[in-house]
């Protein structure tokens, strides 16, 4: 077990692909032998405090051996005279034991916080990096436990577990030499009593970490429940379900709670029996020693160090229980961890990535028999979008108008790569958007959401978000692109500090900074999706004035609900059952499509509604 | 630590919540908080404590019968004499099984009280936060919440499973220890104590500063989460705006402060421990010299000396524990100020203590004299009064700041008003339990939330004991039937992380269909409609027409389409009724809602 953190990392291939619990063999260490890269920076210092603590143990061990001489040496003669040096000498090696155990702490202390933060932020850069597939499917509860609780297990286990495993099996070994050397009959003792010690321990193991692993999952699942019930709070207040959720939550607590229960009662009858253990071996020494001496074999002196040593060692083996315990959580938690890690990063930029030729006539956008499937859908013909061709010439808008659950919303997500098609291509201006680089892309792509998502940042900052570097002016002209200038009435401007979510402002208003937005920085290809629906009709109306002037010359892909939105592109395509059934102008698709009639001619039911 | 926070912006909340209280009183409020919650569990406190005490007692036989067994069997063996012998080692297997079983039991006690303390601060926690208004949680943000109920709980439970421990066993041998020796010998034990004065001035250093320390790792956690969840939720917008890297830059901030507050704590705990060491070695050597020259002189018998010498070591061994102990608490006293705060935050919109009871509401809504102010001073709503007859539809309608999602907040009960009063069939709103005032008001807004679980799980929110036909019936109603029937699973569907699958307006549409089921007296909608495209608003409004019929409606929409059900439209300018008639009346006249109505017909094309 000492051996966790200097063996070598297996070669990065055998790593387990699925990233999901179960199965895999529990009480395997790969998971914390795959930590060593992180750790190998600060292994001379983990090695150093190891080696200080075992200084520090053996200090420890010394001292008994200093009182045996003085009681043999002074006390025993009763001469006095050799007291001094030797008490002296008890207080310098106590000193230096108290002393060492300092150094051990303040060598790993700062260090095994780095690593701590290090494989924190690789977490999070990973979890930036992964697809939005990847975070469909993940609880975000489940991300943050192992962000925050996994790793200070992690941390935890590399600043004292490591160290004391080593270190207290160390003392163990030494311990039980000193004791051999006083007498190995006594000694033998101590040495059979490691046998059912170490067997024990083995079979806690297996138990142990599959109540540990059960008890992290479970932590994901109630900070999920936890994170839900936070966000969704106006829904449970607007129901009055917060005590629906709150028994769910109740359900969970208590599940986890059974977990840690069941894994108290495991450790419970090993401490039991570790401490049971070394109690026997001094009884028998006991009996042993004590008969030793009345032969005169050993000097009282002997058996008293004998016994301090054999009650030093005590520590080194009850520790054993939550030492094994503490490692089986580590490595429940390192399984955890790299299970998000080694997820593949399927949306990445290429090996060698092609350029966007010059921007001057830019903004070619073609759909190429592209079809999509959400990963999780296994039939074939529930294809979201299928074979869907569509040409976008440079600076031209075109709608895109569909039933619900046409893949209006899914088509948006392809431009940028958020997802990538699973099926034809998209190219912008010849090139295949894979072949870019994704930094490129969405540069060259700018996406205004449905849902406007804004972050607890300034208003400025949200509006550069994709270009920190924009200058107030152009920040001001993309405001004003969206009639977003309620910011200036906001209590410090541009400077305001948007809530969570900007919740603090209306959807409209919101919907508005998030098209200010998309719009800064001159994409070659912008993908509105609805952006004008939680607008009044004056506000819309002075939005598309404006925003007519910017579509003239980007590309534009459109998703359009209403006429009026419509009315901003030169070209409408319908989509349907994930193709596009018809293309055309407005009037054209008015006069010629049924389908097309039914989705956005909303003057035959008012008419019908004030008859 | 003093980067650039500028990004951040501007906001009149402190970021630093509750740090500017004093640090005295935060303590006390904590250590309130940590009692109420032990209480419950005295008797089995009480139970471990005993058995800590059993467990103590036997290990403490220890030393004693080896004492025995070297001054008095020894002599006793050379004699002839086997029987004390027989004895103290019978006694110090018997002492050392106790101990073990003792150990095994506190274990499992220990860990039964700190599970059930965590399960009630867990309930409590998460309770509270649920009970807090819509405006608390929007100041707060969700990710502090969730870091109060994630890794400060974590700091608790860290403190209830080891510390429990290390305080029970480490206080108790320590006294014990103590009482024995100044027994055994009480010049000895004596001197012993007074090693005690240089421990407790080095644990007040730590106290104090550790406890300023842990805070600031508290805050600097919570930042950590914060910024972790936000990306998360944010993912699309962050990937889209290619925010990574900066997101990087600002979550090593965070991450690289929350490590380097740890890092002092730990710094330190390294030199707190070594000194109490330090301080029992010494104590040590000091009995050993004195013990020694007591011996020669005859004052003290060789056997006792050596028990003393074990007992020393054995008090300050646990000294150790009491340490960690003592860290542990530290760590969960910061995160019990913050809970405790959170704790102690009132709901603005609170729950009657006698609430009124309202079984069969029939939806006669009245605000009289009402205004209402988010923020002390800056009126958003001047004095209001309306009534809305049982059964009647009214639009509101009017620009953005109008004051329409303030009324319909009000009406809802999200917001109490700060003057007046608004009744629910002559009740006040204010007095109505939750399921009273659910059974009589719903809302529904343009923000469309939806919980992990399947689209059915959803629906059902509206009215958890509704059958699978009603739920089925409900979406078949307002027209999501269709979309979710195409759907892998049709209703059983999971819907992914917040509903990540589907577009808005299909989420708009499983709320609608959640409201519902909910069937409730009144039905607000505030821009419920804004997602939807037009086939599907106008089987929202053909709907509507049926399950409006009969039941107070209030709707707020731009979309002009939808206001045309109503029975009465309000429009508003800067919170107050400017114009009040039927949709008729006021289109034909030469007021806002002519114009708005004009200009709405013009987008139609």
């Amino acid at each position: 077990m000492t051996n966790t953190l200097t063996d070598i990392q297996e070669s990065p291939g055998t790593t387990h692909a699925s990233g999901r619990p179960g199965g895999r063999k529990p009480g395997s260490y790969t998971a914390l032998r795959r930590l060593w890269p992180a750790v190998k920076p600060i292994s001379w210092r983990l090695a150093g405090s190891a080696f200080f603590a075992l200084v520090a143990s053996v200090c420890g061990l010394v001292i008994p051996l200093i009182l045996q001489k003085i009681i043999d040496g002074p006390i025993t003669e009763k001469n006095l005279s050799g007291l001094w040096p030797l008490g002296i000498t008890l207080v310098l090696v106590g000193i230096l034991e108290g002393g060492l155990y300092g150094v051990r702490r303040i060598l790993v202390a700062r260090p095994c916080m780095r690593v701590e933060a290090k494989l924190r932020q690789n977490l999070y850069q990973r979890l930036q990096a992964l697809p939005v597939a990847f975070h469909d499917h993940y609880s975000s509860g489940q991300l943050l436990s192992r962000a925050i609780s996994d790793l200070n297990t992690i941390r935890m286990f590399l600043a004292f577990t490591a160290i004391f495993l080593m270190v207290n099996i160390s003392t163990f070994v030494i311990g039980v030499i000193i004791l051999l050397s006083l007498s190995w009959q006594l000694g033998l003792v101590f040495v059979v009593l490691a046998v059912p010690l170490i067997v024990l321990c083995l079979l806690f193991e297996v138990k142990y970490k599959v109540l540990a692993r059960r008890s992290q999952d479970q932590v994901g699942d109630l900070a999920t429940m936890v994170e839900e019930s936070v966000l969704g709070i106006r829904i449970l207040k607007a129901f009055g379900r917060s005590a629906h959720l709150g028994q769910a939550f109740r359900k969970q607590a208590m599940a986890l709670r059974a977990t840690e229960l069941k894994k108290v009662r495991v450790v419970g009858a090993l401490w039991a029996v570790i401490i049971a253990l070394p109690e026997i071996a001094i009884g028998v020494a006991l009996l042993l020693g004590v008969n030793q001496v009345a032969d005169g074999d050993l000097s009282a002196g002997a058996l008293v160090a004998f016994f301090f040593v054999a009650m030093m060692l005590r520590w080194p083996v009850d520790s054993l229980g939550w030492l094994l315990a503490s490692t089986n959580e580590t490595a429940a938690a390192a399984d955890r961890y790299f299970e998000v890690m080694d997820q593949p990063l399927t949306v990445t930029s290429p090996a060698v990535p092609v350029t966007l030729p010059p921007s001057a006539q830019a903004g070619r956008l073609v759909f190429e028999d592209v079809t999509f499937r959400f990963p999780d859908t296994a039939d074939e013909n529930k294809d979201a979008l299928a074979g869907l061709d569509l040409v976008l010439e440079p600076g031209r808008t075109v709608a895109v108008v569909g039933a619900t659950g046409s893949g209006k919303t899914t088509l948006t997500a392809l431009v940028n790569r958020l997802y990538d098609v699973t099926g034809g291509r998209i190219t912008i201006d010849g090139v295949d958007i894979r072949d870019l680089a994704l930094p490129d892309l969405r540069t060259a792509v700018s996406v205004a959401f449905e849902e406007p998502t804004l972050f607890s940042a300034s208003a400025a900052e949200n509006v550069r978000l994709g270009h920190p570097d924009a200058t107030d002016e152009d920040v001001r002209q993309a405001l004003s692109i969206a009639q977003a200038d309620f910011v200036d009435d906001l209590p410090w401007g541009l400077d305001t500090r948007l809530g969570e979510q900007g919740l603090s402002l209306s959807g409209g208003q919101r919907q508005r900074l998030a098209l200010a937005r998309a719009v800064l920085g001159h994409p070659r290809v912008l993908v509105l999706d609805d952006p004008l629906s939680a607008l009044d009709i004056h506000t819309e109306a002075a939005v598309e004035a404006a925003l007519r002037r910017v579509l003239t010359t980007t590309t534009t892909l459109l998703i359009a609900h209403r006429a009026s939105t419509v009315m901003l592109a030169e070209q409408v395509a319908l989509l349907k059952d994930g193709r596009i059934a018809a293309l055309g102008t407005h009037s054209q698709l008015m006069a010629e499509s049924a389908d097309y009639r039914d989705l956005l001619s909303s003057n035959a039911y008012t008419d019908q509604q004030e008859n | 630590m003093s980067t650039d926070q500028s990004w951040r912006g501007v906001a009149a909340e402190d970021t630093d919540e509750l740090e500017h209280a004093t640090g005295v009183k935060l303590q006390a409020r904590s250590r309130r908080l940590l009692r109420v919650l032990a209480r419950p569990h005295k008797r089995l406190l009480v139970l471990a404590l005993l058995v800590v005490i059993a467990d103590q007692v036997a290990a403490l036989a220890g030393p004693l019968l080896i004492a025995y067994a070297i001054d008095t069997a020894v002599p006793e063996l050379v004699d002839g004499n086997g029987r004390p012998l027989t004895w103290a080692i019978l006694g110090y297997l018997a002492a050392g099984l106790i101990s073990a079983l003792m150990r095994m039991a506190f274990t499992r006690l220990a860990g039964r009280i700190s599970q059930n303390i965590l399960l009630d601060l867990r309930k409590r926690v998460f309770d509270h936060s649920q009970e807090l208004s819509v405006s608390f949680h929007e100041k707060y943000t969700s990710g502090k919440v969730i870091s109060r109920m994630t890794s400060d709980l974590d700091a608790i439970s860290d403190l209830t499973e080891q510390g429990l421990d290390g305080l029970v066993t480490g206080a108790l041998s320590v006294v014990v220890v103590a009482g024995t020796l100044l027994v055994l010998d009480l010049p000895l034990g004596l001197a012993v104590l007074l090693g005690f004065i240089p421990l407790y001035g080095v644990t007040r250093w730590f106290q104090r500063r550790s406890i300023r320390i842990y805070r600031r790792t508290r805050r600097h956690i919570a930042a950590v989460i914060v910024q972790f969840t936000e990306t998360l939720n944010g993912l699309r917008a962050v990937q889209t705006f290619r925010r990574e890297s900066r997101n990087a830059k600002i979550f090593d901030e965070d991450n690289r402060a929350y490590a380097h507050a740890n890092g002092d704590v730990m710094v330190s705990f390294a030199m707190y421990t070594p000194a109490v060491r330090i301080i029992g070695n010494i104590s040590l050597a000091a009995v050993t010299v004195w013990g020694a020259v007591r011996v020669v002189n005859g004052q003290m018998e060789i056997g006792v000396l050596t028990a003393f010498l074990l007992y020393l070591r054995r008090m300050y061994d646990p000294m150790d524990e009491l340490a960690m102990f003592y860290n542990s608490f530290q760590s969960a006293t910061a995160a019990l100020e913050k809970i405790s705060g959170l704790l102690e935050e009132e709901p603005a919109v609170p729950e009657p203590k006698n609430p009124v009871a309202l079984p069969n509401p029939q939806g006669h809504v009245v605000a009289s004299g009402v205004d209402f102010s988010y923020t002390a001073g800056i009126e958003v709503l001047p004095t209001f009064d309306l009534e809305i007859p049982a059964g009647q539809t009214i639009a509101l309608v009017g620009a953005t700041g109008a004051g329409k999602s303030t009324v319909a907040k009000l009406i809802s009960r999200f917001y109490d008003p700060s003057h007046g009063s608004v009744t629910l069939d002559g009740v006040d709103l204010r007095d109505l339990s939750t399921t009273d005032l659910r059974r009589g008001v719903v809302m529904v807004t343009q923000e469309s939330f939806l919980f992990s679980g399947s689209v059915a799980d959803n629906i059902a929110l509206g009215r958890p004991e509704a059958t699978r036909e009603e739920i089925e019936l409900a979406a078949e109603e307002i027209g999501a039937a269709e979309f979710i029937h195409r759907l892998p699973d049709g209703f059983d569907t999971d819907v992914r992380k917040r509903g990540g699958r589907l577009s808005a307006g299909q989420r708009q549409l499983v709320a609608f269909a959640r409201a519902f089921l909910a069937d409730p007296a009144v039905l607000i909608l505030d821009e419920a409609t804004a997602s939807l495209d037009i086939p599907s608003e106008r089987a929202v409004q053909a709907a509507l027409r049926t399950v409006l019929d009969g039941r107070t409606a209030v709707i707020i929409a731009h979309r002009l389409s939808t206001v045309s059900i109503a029975d009465r439209v309000l429009v508003m300018e800067h919170g107050r009724v400017v114009e009040d008639g039927t949709p008729a009346e006021l289109i034909d006249g030469v007021g806002r809602f002519a114009d708005l109505h004009a200009a709405w017909r013009d987008s139609l094309v």
